[in-house]
């Protein structure tokens, strides 16, 4: 190392006659500087290496552990009062059947779901594949969904109350609610489509429309097939919003605990109130008057939220498999 | 004819260090190789006239003046940012989905104005075009050739696969491919991949094959066989292929054009160009003193 640095500082000093020479003082320097700290930084890297690890650890542990507890808490308490009783069809305040509730949500899942999905994705393939890019109004949309999407759910509730409820004259009823957690997901759905859209290649666009393919097919062939498991990524966080929501509904859909009367009215039945599960939990609880059964409802609901879920990663890695093989 | 190439690429890197004069040894070479017509006699399959190309406020090529005769290759050349495969986007409109792009001037096809006369959409299948990065659809090597011809009516399936079938060949990617038609076409290899695009371009029947840099992204092995598709696809089509390999122009193109920063400098047949070119610059370039 000495003989080395001796040379260093005597080419540096020279530097002005000879410029190589001057820079090969420079790199010889800055090996110096390498071997110099090399003991030390090694000794820094592992101490903090190892502080960091901790950390992660308990940070995977701490998170793990808090769902781990919440849900053993859940079973632990509710399973015991699952009783088939609790599944029959009729609620009475006796016995405090949860199948409306649970029919109820899937109705309301289900049809929030076909207002929210068509339009959320119509317009994500509007803003990402039509219209024209970096235009000020697709800056405008999107700032205004980023916006909405961090809005209370009490607030759609409200919106829902005056407008569908009371300026409609829907009264509480089923459509009233499922159109404000339709609104409600919009974003939601609006958003992680335009991402999924966003981040297909312009590859496959450049290709079909090189194809002599229009627009619409090299959107539906090309585009969309890629973005699919993206989007239905998004329909599942809106499916568990619509899932849990109960703010928004109390003001909507009201809690009649009673599945729509379908069989009776016909189509005129979205205008009967219902409860959803999450709802039914919670009018449940404030009674308070049905604690175990409340617990019991929380644990088909948590079954019902896994279930949901598994079906539609199912349905994503099907249409993936549609795509990537065969 | 492959080892006519070969012995071309072999000669002609031979000679790269010494300069544009050396290139001529292999002239011979060609004319024995690819000689089927002379520059000067094949009809303008497309023509560019007085084309000013914008985008928003950068004046991107001025005034250029080309023509691009029937069943040859034309090669165009130039460093980087030069406009070339902005010309090469123009031919077929693909320039029209980039935003703030405007173009003034003529684009004939057969004589035709491509962009008045020719609806968008037929002037890109008959214009085809091979992309710098091989982009296969993601979908099975046989929806990848059936997507153009879908797109243009064909439905049938016997239909479908015979034209799946013959464009393959005429990649040259058919024995490679007949057992994997149901793969996904990503699991291909690069090369593999660039050829199902070519065979993709083939299958809508284009009469003018475009190709943007098509072997940049690929190994010697897979450009070799590219080129060597080229020099057998001109027979039916008309080639208009981005370079960045003087090589490349030199071993697979019948006539060449040079661009620097947006104007055509020198056009002219390729052995005009690299053995004996009027311009100071092109001789600067094609003997590699700069770009």
């Amino acid at each position: 190392m000495t003989p080395k640095m001796d040379l260093a500082s005597q080419t540096a000093a020279d530097a002005p006659v000879n410029a190589s020479s001057a820079a090969l003082g420079v790199s010889d320097r800055i090996d110096a500087m390498f071997a110099e700290r090399k003991v030390a930084h090694a000794r820094n890297r592992v101490i903090v290496s190892l502080l960091l690890r901790l950390l992660v650890y308990l940070g995977a542990l701490l998170t793990a552990g808090v769902l781990a507890f919440i849900v053993g808490y859940i079973l632990v308490m509710g399973v015991p009062y699952l009783t088939p009783s609790l599944f029959e069809w009729e609620y009475t305040s006796e016995n405090v059947s949860l199948m409306p509730a649970l029919v109820n949500t899937l109705i309301m899942a289900g049809l929030s779901l076909a207002m929210a999905v068509p339009l959320g994705v119509g317009s994500a393939i509007y803003l990402v594949e039509y219209a024209p890019r970096g235009s000020r109004f697709v800056g405008i949309v999107r700032t205004t969904t980023e916006t909405l999407q961090g809005i209370p759910s009490i607030i759609y509730g409200l919106f829902g109350m005056l407008f569908f409820v009371t300026a409609l004259h829907w009264n509480l009823s089923l459509l009233a609610g499922a159109c404000t957690l339709a609104i409600m997901i919009l974003p939601v759905i609006m958003r992680t489509s335009e991402e999924a859209l966003l981040a297909v290649p312009d590859a496959y666009r450049e290709g079909g429309f090189g194809l002599g393919a229009g627009r619409l097919r090299t959107v539906f062939r090309c585009v969309l097939p890629s973005a699919v498991p993206g989007i239905l990524g998004g329909v599942i966080l809106g499916l568990g919003r619509v899932v849990g929501e109960v703010a928004a509904l109390l003001f909507t859909a009201g809690s009649i605990a009673q599945i729509p009367g379908f069989a009776t009215e016909g189509l005129a039945a979205v205008f009967d109130s219902t409860r959803t599960l999450a709802v039914h939990m919670y009018v449940l609880a404030s009674e308070g008057l049905h604690i175990n059964e409340t617990y019991a409802t929380a644990v088909v609901l948590l079954v019902l939220v896994v279930l949901l879920n598994m079906l539609a990663t199912f349905a994503a890695r099907k249409m993936k498999k549609g795509n990537r093989d065969d | 004819m492959t080892e006519a190439l070969v012995e071309k690429k072999a000669s002609a890197q031979e000679v790269r260090v010494d300069g544009a004069i050396a290139y001529r040894p292999h002239v011979e070479v060609r004319h024995v190789n690819v000689g089927d017509s002379p520059v000067a006699d094949a009809p303008a399959k497309m023509g560019v006239h007085g084309l000013d190309l914008y985008y928003k406020d950068f004046h991107a090529l001025k005034n250029i003046e080309l023509d691009f005769p029937q069943n040859q290759v034309t090669a165009l050349i130039g460093p980087s940012g030069c406009g070339k495969s902005t010309l090469l986007k123009s031919l077929n409109r693909m320039n029209d989905l980039v935003e703030g792009c405007r173009i003034e001037g003529e684009i004939t096809l057969d004589g035709k104005n491509a962009y008045r006369d020719v609806d968008i959409n037929s002037l890109r299948r008959r214009v085809g075009m091979v992309f710098q990065q091989p982009n296969p659809f993601p979908m099975s090597v046989y929806d990848n050739i059936a997507f153009g011809p879908r797109t243009h009516g064909i439905k049938r399936r016997e239909d479908l696969d015979q034209i799946v079938e013959q464009s393959l060949r005429d990649a040259a990617i058919w024995d490679e491919l007949k057992d994997r038609l149901k793969k996904n076409a990503l699991g291909l290899s690069g090369g593999q991949q660039q050829r199902l695009c070519i065979a993709r371009a083939l299958a809508v029947r284009p009469e003018v094959l475009l190709m943007d840099e098509a072997t940049s992204a690929l190994d010697p092995i897979s450009t070799g066989k590219i080129e060597q598709l080229v020099g057998e696809l001109k027979s039916k089509y008309t080639v208009i292929m981005v370079t960045h390999n003087m090589l490349q122009a030199l071993r697979v193109s019948d006539k060449t054009a040079f661009f620097l920063l947006g104007e055509m400098v020198e056009a002219g047949s390729t052995d005009d160009i690299f053995t004996s070119p009027h311009d100071k610059r092109t001789e600067d370039y094609v003997s590699g003193r700069f770009g």
